[in-house]
């Protein structure tokens, strides 16, 4: 018995979806071997916020009935899945990490959350992380901290630690991220797994609690590159409810997935992604990925982005900016915790007592950045230039894009570093977001996959593979073929080299 | 429930001998689109509180605005109309500041891309004298919640217990119109924002966009004054007296405002940069918050919306589907009925223009048209305190007793009795005249009858009329008119007088 339910977690998404539309499993038998597991260790990872386990049963009788009925199953259908606690579920309560939206039950379901529901992929429950999505650590969590499952005293990434780890741990096949400054790529980067930051409007952000509107982008977390290609074609697509989504197909990310290769590709190396923040075990295995797509038939260029250095600065202007009017929903008069409240306080007084007691410390240092930021006469010198900025990017970007079909950069200058370590020097904790930012301020798409472990730390290292707009498919190509690579070379999936939990 | 002030007040002419006033009006108009600006919850007033809410008008954590384009299009329309450029590519903006009765603590906004701008309306003041007012901007952007502050003695948030939220309100389109410093109006200055006001007010009910009730909170006025002395050009500081209501409050505020900044700076005083709330009771302003520094609403284009870019071609397909401007509607009618700027004036006061337009399309003549909507109609929604429109009666069924006294089926006297029964509910004018057997007594016999007995009770008066004094006839006719009760065609009694006693009209 435990030994199935061990096998069943470690199967992938595509051959769980395989073995349940084939009747080889049903989806009852997958959600409970998970649920299983998410008992087993989840108390020592804690990737979890809240598991839903009679909501997730219940998804998988239906998919079982459905399939009962010969009804065709969409290709994720019994599928678990960790669910960001950043996207609101109807009747589940969504905290975004905070303790200001403790209890909160949401009235209604994320475009993501539904698509999963329509898709029959079972949603387990929801994933800790930094409030507000603000961190590369997870420690910022209201709800305590998410333990990195290859060592249990280092972090998991942030802001979406508890999906990495998730996953890292077993706990789900695949995991929903969301990504403002890297907060799927870095996490992935550090736990050994595969994440993606889809083309901006690519996936909806209706139901997905705003941080920075003009970054924020949700996409698939997931340990193979097939399966997350699966998973972004389920979330992706035009929202008529998202005014920003792209109206256009989802790129052909799974036909590119099966068909891995880079041959023929002209591959982009970044002189900015490098220097003195950059560990050496990092920068080698990332030399060694590069190596490796020679081999495999692409061309690499050298490019030159000097606006990319721009990049950190420009997203601390932006990213608060935004925050500070996005946060100020956060009043206590519709929802979630109100402070104060004893019947002398005036409106204001509770409003601002409770986001005093609601709102951790790096919520508080963003919230008053962009205020600051926005104000009149800072305006032009903060988030005005910084809006230039972001069109030199964009600029850097297109004028590389015009040498290249993709750009290939470690996906984060370390690997996962000690829980407490950067806690208190947030200077240190943004570094770790130098690599992937820029592509969040242009809009384009990344993907981060395995490349190895540090041989410093035996820790694994993440490379990033980033993409033009609506070309996420060349993610999937080129990932697939580095993936299917260095599975050869390795004998197996990176994550087995994991210790057991 | 006034907070009295001390305040003193040069008087008006006074104040004008020494200051030149200028004006700045921002007009809200709440859009009369079914659904709200970015969501997709009714508009319709009167719900149950909260009822028409969503997650987006809420500012529900994670959910986002889309715009809805009759907004927008509406929104084109009125800058239009208002001779403003269109631009051709605008954004949304944020202004932040915190507010229990606004969901999300900004406001989605336009900041420094309105979609209008640069325009200006043409006003007619009484004296038929056209004054041009400048517009700067109409900009789109949504309505706040409602507060109902409870348990205090005014209904002010001052005093009260607790405080009640309605969000139906939030989300409702409006359109705001800012005017440029209205400069030269002089001791006119009053005059003039009620004439803008009323003229933007008959401006977007003929655009259709909104039915633009003062008194419903559909439109809303912010009268800006500052003073300053004749032969200066710098500007005195002002201050903005909001929420003015009606078309009578928007001319006494200005006016008020003229005598009391006067006052402060006679005294040498300096006018405080406030804001100030309007009193209907006495006409009078007080202070509300005092605005100690601008206040900094840090907006930032709306990242969730896309900008808009109205395409040029559907713009001038707006343009030339607009309707006759109030303004010059009312002069062509005016000259088409054959009315005084004064008549036109009262039927436009009366809400007629559009029934008595209706009722002549329908057949009725202009004087009949004109006159039973001003007369008998006017008087009893007057009795009723109910507007012209909302009288149980239709143009078509005005005109068809029009139609009627022309055929000489009724005279005036009874197609007011007729007028009254359809507002009674008794049925169209025919039925009516049926029913109530008002149909003028037209038969010869019946009527001859009535003649010739008048003729013999009155021999006196008959003689006379023999005798060629044709006026005697009145007393005559006005004897057979109460021996039928009215019912008869008079002039028809006339002529049967005349013929039996040979006499010639």
């Amino acid at each position: 018995m435990t030994d199935i339910k061990t096998d069943i977690i470690r199967l992938t998404a595509a051959q769980i979806a395989e073995k349940i539309a084939s009747g080889e499993l049903t989806a009852v038998e997958v959600t409970e071997a998970h649920l299983t597991r998410i008992e087993a260790v989840d108390e020592k990872v804690h990737a979890f916020l809240h598991v839903d386990r009679e909501g997730a049963l219940a998804q998988a009788r239906a998919v079982d009935e459905q399939r009962a009925r010969g009804e065709k199953l969409g290709p994720l259908a019994g599928v678990p899945l960790a669910l960001k606690d950043i996207f609101t579920t109807e009747g589940i309560p969504t905290t975004v990490g905070s303790k200001i939206l403790e209890g909160w039950i949401p009235p209604y379901d994320a475009t993501v959350t539904r698509r999963l529901k329509e898709a029959g992929v079972v949603i387990l429950g929801k994933t800790n992380m930094d409030e507000f999505a603000m961190g590369s650590s997870t420690e910022n969590s209201a709800y305590g901290h998410t333990g990195n499952p290859w060592d249990l005293t280092r972090i998991p990434g942030g802001s979406g630690g508890g999906s990495s780890a998730s996953l890292a741990a077993y706990e789900a096949p695949l995991a929903i991220g969301t990504d403002t400054g890297g907060s799927i790529r870095q996490p992935a980067s550090v736990t050994g797994t595969v994440g993606v930051k889809p083309t901006y409007g690519g996936v909806s952000r209706y139901g997905m609690v705003a941080f920075s509107s003009s970054l924020d982008q949700g996409g698939p977390c997931a340990r193979t590159v097939l399966d997350a290609a699966l998973l972004h074609e389920v979330i992706g697509g035009h929202d008529p409810l998202d005014s920003t989504s792209i109206d256009a197909p989802v790129p052909p990310v799974v036909e590119a997935a099966r068909n891995g290769t880079v041959a023929g590709m002209r591959v982009g190396v970044v002189r900015q992604f490098s220097g003195e923040h950059y560990q050496a075990g990092v920068m080698q295995r990332f030399a060694e990925s590069v190596d490796l797509l020679k081999e495999l038939g692409a061309e690499v260029v050298e490019l030159d982005c000097p606006s990319f250095d721009l990049g950190l600065s420009a997203y601390y202007l932006i990213a608060p900016s935004e925050c500070s009017s996005n946060l100020a929903r956060f009043d206590a008069m519709r929802y979630g915790m109100r402070v104060g409240d004893d019947g002398t306080r005036s409106a204001e007084d509770v409003t601002a007592l409770t986001r005093e007691a609601g709102f951790g410390d790096e919520v508080k240092r963003r919230i008053m950045l962009g205020t600051y930021a926005l104000s009149s006469g800072y305006y032009d010198a903060y988030y005005g230039s910084a809006q230039k900025v972001r069109t030199l990017i964009v600029r850097d970007f297109e004028k590389a894009f015009e040498q290249v079909d993709v750009i290939v950069s470690p996906t984060t200058p370390t690997t996962a570093f000690p829980i407490g370590e950067r806690a208190d020097d947030p200077m240190a904790m943004y570094l770790s977001d130098l690599c992937t930012i820029p592509t969040n301020l242009a809009g384009n798409a990344a993907m981060s996959l395995p490349c190895g472990l540090a041989p410093e730390d035996g820790l694994p290292v993440g490379l990033q593979i980033i993409a033009p707009a609506m070309k996420d498919d060349r993610l999937y190509r080129v990932g697939a073929a580095v993936e299917a690579a260095f599975v050869e070379r390795w004998g197996h999936p990176l994550l087995e080299e994991a210790p057991s939990l | 429930m006034t907070v009295t002030e001390h305040v003193s007040l040069v008087p008006y002419e006074d104040a004008l001998a020494t200051y030149d006033p200028v004006m700045g009006l921002e007009v809200h108009v709440e859009l009369g689109t079914r659904t709200k600006m970015f969501c997709g919850c009714s508009t319709e007033l009167g719900a149950d509180p909260n009822s028409q809410t969503c997650p987006t008008c809420l500012g529900m954590p994670g959910a986002l605005p889309v715009v809805n384009a009759i907004g927008v299009e509406s929104a084109v329309k009125i800058g239009l109309a208002l001779n403003c450029e269109i631009a051709e590519w605008c954004r949304f903006a944020r202004k932040n500041y915190f507010y229990p009765d606004m969901p999300k603590n900004f406001q989605t906004s336009q900041y420094d891309e309105p979609i209008a701008f640069n325009g200006y309306l043409d006003v007619q003041l009484e004296d038929g004298e056209v004054f041009r007012v400048e517009i700067e901007r109409a900009h789109m952007e949504e309505d706040t919640g409602k507060s109902l502050h409870v348990g205090g003695a005014t209904g002010r948030i001052h005093g009260a217990s607790h405080s009640l939220l309605d969000y139906n309100r939030a989300g409702i389109p409006l359109i705001e119109i800012v005017t440029k410093p209205i400069e030269g109006a002089g001791a006119r200055a009053p005059e003039v924002a009620k004439a803008y006001v009323a003229e933007l007010r008959e401006l977007i009910k003929a655009l259709d966009v909104s039915e633009a009730r003062m008194e419903q909170g559909q439109m809303r006025c912010d009268v800006n004054l500052s003073l300053r002395p004749h032969g200066r050009e710098k500007f005195g500081t002002r201050s903005e007296t909001k929420n003015v209501n009606s078309l009578r409050s928007v001319e006494r505020a200005a006016r008020y405002e003229i005598q009391r900044h006067a006052a402060v700076l006679d005294g040498g005083g300096t006018i405080i940069q406030e804001t100030r709330h309007f009193h209907e009771e006495d006409g009078s302003t007080t202070s509300g918050r005092v605005k100690e520094e601008a206040e900094d609403y840090r907006y930032f284009p709306e990242p969730d919306l896309v900008p808009i870019a109205p395409p040029r071609e559907w713009v001038e397909e707006l343009r030339g589907g607009l309707p006759e401007l109030p303004r010059l509607r009312r002069k062509r009618l005016r000259e088409e009925w054959g009315v005084s700027e004064h008549d036109m004036q009262s039927m436009l006061n009366a809400g007629a223009v559009d029934l008595i337009t209706a009722t002549i399309e329908a057949g009725a003549p202009a004087d009949q048209a004109r006159k039973w909507w001003m007369g008998e109609l006017a008087r009893s929604a007057n009795e009723t305190s109910t507007d012209l429109a909302a009288l149980p009666i239709t143009p078509a069924q005005v005109a068809r007793v029009a139609e009627l006294v022309t055929a000489g089926e009724l005279n005036d006297k009874l197609a007011r009795q007729v007028l009254e029964g359809v507002l009674a509910g008794e049925g169209d004018p025919d039925t009516v005249v049926e029913k109530r057997g008002l149909k003028v007594v037209s038969d010869e016999g019946a009527l001859g009858t009535a003649v010739d007995e008048a003729i013999a009770a009155n021999p006196a008066i008959a003689d006379k009329i023999r005798a060629g004094k044709i006026a005697a006839a009145g007393a005559l006719v006005g004897a057979v008119m109460k021996a039928t009760r009215g019912q008869a065609d008079a002039a028809r009694v006339r002529e049967l007088i005349l013929e039996r006693l040979g006499a010639e009209g």
